[in-house]
């Protein structure tokens, strides 16, 4: 990429951040790392190379925050199942590369599963209406995704739609990062858009367990370093506290008619993401008065059916959970830009648009403070 | 998939509203909007759904910086894609752009 790269829209504001992350860095006289929980902040710290702006000594690691990434692996093969019975899967085109224990989507599709991709729920919403067959559509996606599908699970929806849920709800992964042992994240930068409708007031119990500060960022280039430099400045100061600078986009209470959405038709369970652990209340499962319209309940997943097939040879060798867990870097990893590339995947970090390992494939990780990415954690899981 | 766009609303029928996005305009939902939306504001769009107001005078900035995003990059620039994708999510126009509905 690189030959283009997007001018920041206040040059001299953007060079007043860097310089006070800088001050504010040297202050702390000491390695400061922070995580983020978002691929779009990873987007926008790539793509418009941020990274190389920052002080030496500040880490910025992207988190679990790719949803497509921490889909686990059960929950891909629930699909396969489904398309193998011969219903149409209708889901993100980011899911279909996305290896299962054997096999992808995409591979279901060229053994003639019925395959569909779409961008949103409502274009499988659509193409339920247009068939007679089963139409279950594969929802993955944070809380920022979960209240559309909410949205048309509490609409009008055709007798032959169901939903897979495989929704992740982003509060708890933060607890299970802050308890990590040996981890070093000493503040979160939250997502503004899942903010938006948590609201940020979520994050005051989380700061308050853990003794660690929360800053909720927007996704320009000039939000991303504003949230940066007053999360360093909360770690300097000792400030344990929640700090909203994303105001145009984020209140306290968030937006409490989608929230109301959510929770009717979801409840949070526990459950694995892929490559990072066992979350509690990180699942999003339909509530059971929305059984009828539940792929789980309407059909018999065998997932016994997709295992006729030994797991890929490589799979092994990736390492995108210690990457999501913020432990490991891309760079850490033999098979990055060698034998896992875009187009021949091994891991679900190169597959969605959002995962880490395809951002920086593409952006490069940019900046000079990369080797240090491994260092995160003392203690390896 | 959280990124979300910004687009100016054109025209309301009940719970569609007409969305303008750099000249493109789309269908997006209004169930998950919790403040009162009108003709004229802008909205933030994520999968085909309004989640947030956004107020005006924050506004041109981000457009101006979406919109040399859409101009700029190449067709694998994975930022821009997912700019598009928000675009795709969101229905082309059904209703009719004049009735200025609620």
């Amino acid at each position: 990429m690189a030959g283009d790269p997007l001018k920041f829209r206040d040059p001299a504001r953007a060079r007043a951040l860097t310089s006070a992350l800088e001050r504010v860095t040297a202050d702390i006289g000491r390695e400061v790392s922070v995580m983020h929980v978002c691929g779009s902040h990873e987007q926008a710290i790539a793509r418009f190379g941020l990274r190389a702006t920052f002080p030496k000594d500040l880490n910025v690691i992207m988190g679990p925050g790719c949803p497509v990434c921490i889909t686990d692996v059960p929950e891909i093969d629930e699909a396969i199942a489904l398309a193998r019975q011969g219903v149409h899967i209708a889901t993100y085109g980011d899911m279909l590369r996305v290896p299962g224990s054997s096999r992808s989507l995409a591979d279901a599709q060229a053994e003639g599963g019925r395959i569909h991709v779409v961008y949103s729920i409502r274009q499988a919403l659509d193409l339920a209406r247009t068939l007679q067959d089963q139409v279950v559509f594969f929802a993955t996606g944070f809380e920022t995704t979960a209240v559309t599908t909410a949205a048309v699970i509490l609409g009008e929806v055709p007798g032959n739609f169901s939903v897979l849920s495989a929704h992740k709800y982003i509060p708890p992964v933060m607890e299970i990062v802050a308890e990590m042992p040996g981890t070093r994240v000493e503040g979160f930068l939250a997502a503004g858009h899942a903010a938006a409708i948590t609201g940020w007031g979520i994050f005051e119990a989380f700061v308050k367990e853990h003794d660690i500060p929360v800053v909720v960022a927007g996704f320009e280039p000039l939000d991303i370093l504003a949230g940066l430099l007053r999360l360093v400045e909360l770690v300097r100061d000792g400030d344990r506290v929640v700090v909203n600078a994303f105001p145009r986009c984020v209140t306290r209470d968030g937006n409490l008619r989608a929230q109301d959405q959510l929770w009717k038709v979801f409840r949070p369970i526990g459950g694995r993401w892929r490559g990072i652990a066992h979350v509690p209340n990180g699942n999003l499962r339909l509530r059971d008065e929305w059984a009828h319209v539940d792929a789980r309940k309407r059909f018999r997943i065998d997932l016994a059916t997709v295992w006729d097939q030994a797991p890929p040879t490589l799979a092994h060798q990736c390492i995108c959970g210690d990457i999501m867990a913020g432990i490991s870097s891309p760079n850490d990893c033999p098979l990055f830009g060698h034998a896992c590339l875009p187009d021949s995947p091994v891991g679900a970090c190169m597959v969605s648009s959002e995962g880490t390992c395809r951002i920086w494939h593409q952006y490069g990780g940019g900046g000079p403070n990369l080797s240090t990415y491994g260092a995160m954690c003392e203690v390896r899981r | 998939m959280c990124l979300g766009v910004p687009g100016r609303i054109v025209a309301i029928d009940g719970l569609v509203a007409v969305v303008d996005f750099w000249g493109m305009r789309r269908e997006v939902r209004l169930e998950l909007v919790d403040q009162s939306v009108a003709v004229g504001d802008y909205i933030l769009n994520h999968v085909g759904y309004a989640i947030r107001r956004i107020p005006e005078s924050d506004i041109q900035g981000t457009l101006d910086l979406y919109e040399q995003l859409l101009r700029e990059a190449g067709g694998g620039d994975l930022m821009a894609a997912d700019v598009r994708a928000e675009l795709a999510a969101s229905e082309r126009q059904r209703v009719d752009g004049k009735n200025n509905g609620r």
